[in-house]
């Protein structure tokens, strides 16, 4: 009985799931209602990307996102949060630029061993599949990322938080 | 350029700013307590301990069991409770993200239909 979201207008707005899919990977999956070659320019524009990433309702700002977004190239995001008088800073490589199908990245502000971010899309019908796969170094680097609340550093100004609750979550 | 879990983290600070309620947690770490125990000793009344506990329940921090008359608190969840609240943020952050998405999508969309001359690919 469970009707495609797409074909029931009773449904309700389009749904986004998300799994982890092994120890070391979570896996995020959304149908966006336009061609692949328009919703990947609103994931490969830097004017259009930083215009969605970072939605208000989580109280994140983005203050600037410099990308050159090609294979080979970087990029670099600086969001604020109210708790913090530090911007934070993420950034990383793309490794693959592949228009309109796949985009892949690293997130490199944690140091060595930070999540690849993987995504892809896939049209059909005129509606576009996205899935953005995130890989990443270890089960213990999800599970920590879990633990902690974050899943990359917030900056040195969160160690010491972070350190704190491993020794309290240590003694138990 | 992945998650920000900022309820988390708002959350996490007001509960570990405070001395007494860190004391607690450093107590809790050792065995778990009632309210009451913990009111003895650190000196305050059950009403100004209730507080601070919920404080760090709000974290996640400290869970809670009333069993009869007696509220008993210990450290932390489970792994699992954990991993299926982050996983449950993080879908939410992503939808909202997607959310405003589809707003950009449609704008490109609009664009395209009455925009006028084709563009160039």
């Amino acid at each position: 009985m469970d009707a495609s979201r797409r074909s029931d207008p009773a449904a309700g707005k389009a749904r986004t799931t998300l799994e982890r899919t092994s120890e070391r990977e979570l896996v995020v999956k959304r149908t966006v209602d336009g061609p692949a070659r328009i919703v990947f320019e609103a994931w490969s524009k830097p004017e259009l990307f930083q215009r969605w990433w970072a939605p208000k309702s989580f109280r994140v700002s983005l203050i600037s996102f410099e990308a050159d977004i090609r294979t080979g190239g970087s990029y670099r995001l600086l969001m604020g949060h109210p708790s913090s008088e530090q911007p934070m800073a993420f950034f990383g490589r793309y490794i693959e630029v592949t228009p309109p199908s796949r985009l892949v990245w690293t997130n490199d502000e944690g140091g060595e061993g930070g999540a690849v971010t993987t995504v892809t899309f896939e049209e059909r019908d005129g509606a576009t599949r996205v899935v953005v796969h995130e890989l990443y170094f270890s089960k213990e680097a999800l599970d920590d990322a879990m633990a902690s609340g974050s899943t990359s550093g917030w900056g040195e100004q969160f160690e010491q938080l972070d350190d704190l609750i491993v020794v309290l979550d240590a003694k138990v | 350029m992945v998650q920000l879990s900022t309820a988390r983290l708002d959350a996490s600070f007001a509960a570990l700013s405070d001395p007494t309620r860190r004391g607690v947690l450093e107590k809790l770490g050792r065995a778990d307590a009632s309210i009451s125990e913990l009111a003895d000793k650190f000196h305050m009344t059950l009403t100004g301990m209730k507080k601070h506990v919920g404080v760090l329940e709000q974290a996640g921090l400290v869970t809670t069991q009333k069993v009869g008359r007696v509220r008993t608190c210990k450290l932390g969840r489970s792994r699992l409770a954990e991993e299926t609240a982050w996983i449950e943020e993080y879908r939410r952050l992503w939808d909202s993200r997607f959310d405003a998405l589809d707003q950009i999508v449609e704008e490109l969309k609009q664009r395209e239909t009455f925009g006028g001359r084709k563009q160039t690919e």
